[in-house]
């Protein structure tokens, strides 16, 4: 290894010592491929032709007009694919090609890594398959049809708690034996390095077109950049650019789930201890012996029990914050998006969402405010539909339960 | 400290025996039936022991000792019915080389020196931490020193030389080699034996080597110390025999007990 992969006191190469040549490989090829012109050249016309970038950055007309807070949207739900996963995808896959791979892997929760690896597998003929939580293949529906529309194999994994973690697991497990042909797209800043420095490289993109934007709209830089934490890849992506600017606040939102109080949730940096998990040391939900407990979101992609090692770092240096929003919150912050500016934001990117909208509820006027769309809804009809049709399915998501993010109450205006 | 592994080593050399080293986690299927089994493994022949703590996400598992720990964790085993079970084992075996095989969040929950200082305290000999590479394994290695309790490091055959060299420097007890890629599991195919590994952890001089990994059948064993490794260890089908007779513990131990008798004689060399 090249760097020690370290952020401050997390990070780090937590695998077996088999799959330490895979590593170190990959390591190679991406620090190769950081200085080849070549190599950046076609992953550049990739993201703009094919993927769409750059995204736009949209000013709500209607959500927090009343209040005067300027709340900037960076749009990478329009983003090919329907999330920002598709920025390092892509990427990972021209790596992957580069170390003359033929198969791709990859873990998926919400489903939208898997359909950025999906896509990016038909797009450069490598055979895909996608390992994904039992209970996320039955919440995620359409993004399952999804892959395997583009010739993915959906995996579901049935053990451990069903979910995002044990999909990880099950990568990693698949990868110490499939390595030498296979190439393991991990989807978020976590893991072991070289992937949380790779991934945020990846996903710089977004802040760095955000700042310049939000420039170029104001003359000046946001006084808080917000976006959703479950890995952190789309925090981390909006985040790099703006870590020098000591003015601008960076706040991750976790999911608060049921509520911090109730143990169901995934506000792993809040309500964590520091621990070994997937291949890096970060902050984790356990119990006292070191097991790891299940974690708890309606929104399937923040429903982790750990956190890309940068940002416990950011977290223990003081440079980022991190809070949560309930499922309640979130779900009326989606319905907010959709009633107020005809956008259907993903589960995940509603938490982010939802905490603009009671900070916009506090701020004087003038303030500017980023929030990174980090994807769309589609993926979330089905269980909404379903909440809808019979909220009994979960009581606690009763949106009148916080009335502060009622749409009208924050300054929604229809002509 | 008494190193129970070189007493062991030396004794079978003079015998001309190679060591076999069944593998089960602690506490599978429960703490009282785990105990049960750990003392059948030993009577049946088993030279040394290697055991695992329970973890919620084995990466380096294979399904079957995944379900191991399922079981174990699902039964309510905890750490401190684990440290019971190993005292109680220390205690009926004094000269017996007792291994842990534990997972890295396990030692990092306690902190290394209260988790190593724990381990030693309930007899346990050495510990290897299976997401522990060897990049990553100096802190560990140290605070198991401090405590008394030797670090075992696993070798595979892409390990550099320098990788080798530094495995020969830290490691202590055995050398955990494993010779296929993928996780544990004893259904993948015999284990791919090369002796080129062998030879070059020789050639560093790093601690006696045990070979793991698809372990299952006397040939696998002999093959092994034919390409003069001390010894085999055996987990995934010492676990499919717990596994397999769930519902009848005296049949389970029957299982296991001729399971071991039979690994155990394939490691009698001819001489």
């Amino acid at each position: 290894m090249q760097q020690n992969g370290r952020f401050g006191a997390f990070g780090g190469m937590y695998v077996p010592q088999i799959l330490v040549p895979a590593l170190e490989q990959l390591e190679q090829a991406f620090l190769d491929a950081q200085r080849d012109a070549a190599f950046q050249e076609e992953l550049a016309a990739l993201l703009r032709d094919y993927a769409g970038r750059p995204t736009p950055l949209y000013r709500c007309r209607n959500l927090c007009a009343a209040t005067g807070v300027k709340l900037y949207l960076k749009r990478e739900d329009l983003l090919h694919g329907g999330a920002h996963k598709t920025n390092q995808v892509l990427g990972q896959a021209l790596l992957a090609r580069r170390l003359g791979k033929t198969r791709l892997i990859a873990e998926t929760g919400a489903g939208q890594h898997g359909v950025a690896t999906a896509l990016a597998g038909a797009l450069f003929g490598l055979q895909t398959q996608i390992y994904m939580g039992a209970k996320d293949v039955a919440r995620q529906q359409p993004n399952v049809f999804r892959m395997r529309l583009m010739g993915a194999e959906v995996i579901p994994v049935e053990s451990g708690s069903r979910s995002l973690k044990d999909a990880i697991n099950e990568a990693l497990r698949d990868w110490a034996q499939s390595f030498p042909t296979t190439h393991y797209v991990l989807g978020t800043v976590a893991g072991p390095h070289p992937y949380p420095l790779m991934v945020r490289e990846l996903q710089r993109v977004i802040g760095r077109e955000a700042r310049a934007q939000m420039l170029v709209a104001e003359g000046r830089l946001p006084d808080a950049v917000i976006a959703c934490v479950g890995g952190g890849s789309n925090a981390i992506g909006i985040f790099a650019d703006f870590l020098d600017d000591a003015a601008v606040e960076l706040v991750g939102v976790e999911a608060a789930g049921h509520g911090l109080d109730s143990g169901l949730h995934g506000a792993t940096l809040q309500a964590g201890v520091p621990g070994v998990l997937h291949g890096a040391r970060t902050m984790l939900l356990q119990d006292d012996d070191g097991q790891i407990t299940e974690s708890h979101s309606i929104a399937a992609g923040l429903d982790y029990p750990g956190v890309g090692p940068e940002h416990a770092a950011l977290q223990a240096s003081g440079r980022a914050r991190y809070v949560g929003i309930t499922d309640a919150q979130a779900l009326a912050a989606f319905r907010a998006l959709a009633r107020g500016e005809g956008i259907i934001p993903a589960l995940e990117t509603a938490h982010a969402l939802a905490y603009a909208l009671q900070r916009a509820a506090e701020e004087r006027q003038g303030t500017v405010l980023l929030v990174n769309l980090s994807g769309r809804g589609d993926k979330d009809l089905q269980q909404v539909m379903q909440l809808e049709l019979d909220p009994s399915l979960d009581p606690s998501l009763d949106p009148s339960l916080d009335p502060s993010l009622d749409p009208t109450a924050t300054g929604s205006s229809h002509d | 400290m008494t190193d129970r592994y070189a007493l062991l080593f030396e004794r079978l050399r003079a015998e001309g025996a190679g060591a076999f080293v069944p593998f089960t986690v602690l506490g599978d299927p429960d703490p009282a039936t785990s105990l049960e089994i750990v003392r059948t493994l030993v009577t049946a022949g088993a030279d040394a022991l290697e055991l695992g703590l329970p973890f919620s996400d084995p990466v380096a598992d294979g399904p079957t000792i995944q379900a191991a720990d399922v079981r174990a964790l699902a039964a309510g085993t905890r750490l401190r019915h684990a440290w019971a079970l190993l005292h109680a084992l220390r205690e009926e075996f004094p000269a017996l080389p007792i291994g842990l095989l534990v997972y890295a969040n396990l030692v990092e929950r306690h902190g290394a020196p209260a988790f190593y200082a724990t381990a030693a305290a309930a007899g346990v000999d050495s510990v290897l931490v299976a997401d522990v590479p060897t990049l990553e394994a100096p802190p560990y290695a140290a605070a198991a020193l401090a405590a008394g309790v030797l670090p075992v490091l696993i070798a595979t055959p892409s390990c550099s030389d320098a990788t080798l060299r530094e495995i020969a420097q830290l490691g202590r007890g055995y050398t955990y080699v494993v010779t296929r890629s993928g996780v544990t599991g004893a259904d993948t195919g015999a284990p791919a034996l090369e002796g080129a590994l062998l030879d070059r952890l020789r050639a560093v001089g790093a601690a006696p080597a045990l070979l793991g990994f698809g372990i299952a059948q006397p040939d696998h064993v002999r093959t092994a110390l034919a390409l003069g490794a001390a010894g085999a260890i055996s987990g995934s089908a010492v676990v499919q025999r717990i596994e397999r007779h769930l519902d009848d513990p005296s049949a389970m131990l029957q299982a296991l007990a001729a399971f071991v008798r039979e690994m155990k004689a394939a490691t009698l060399r001819p001489r």
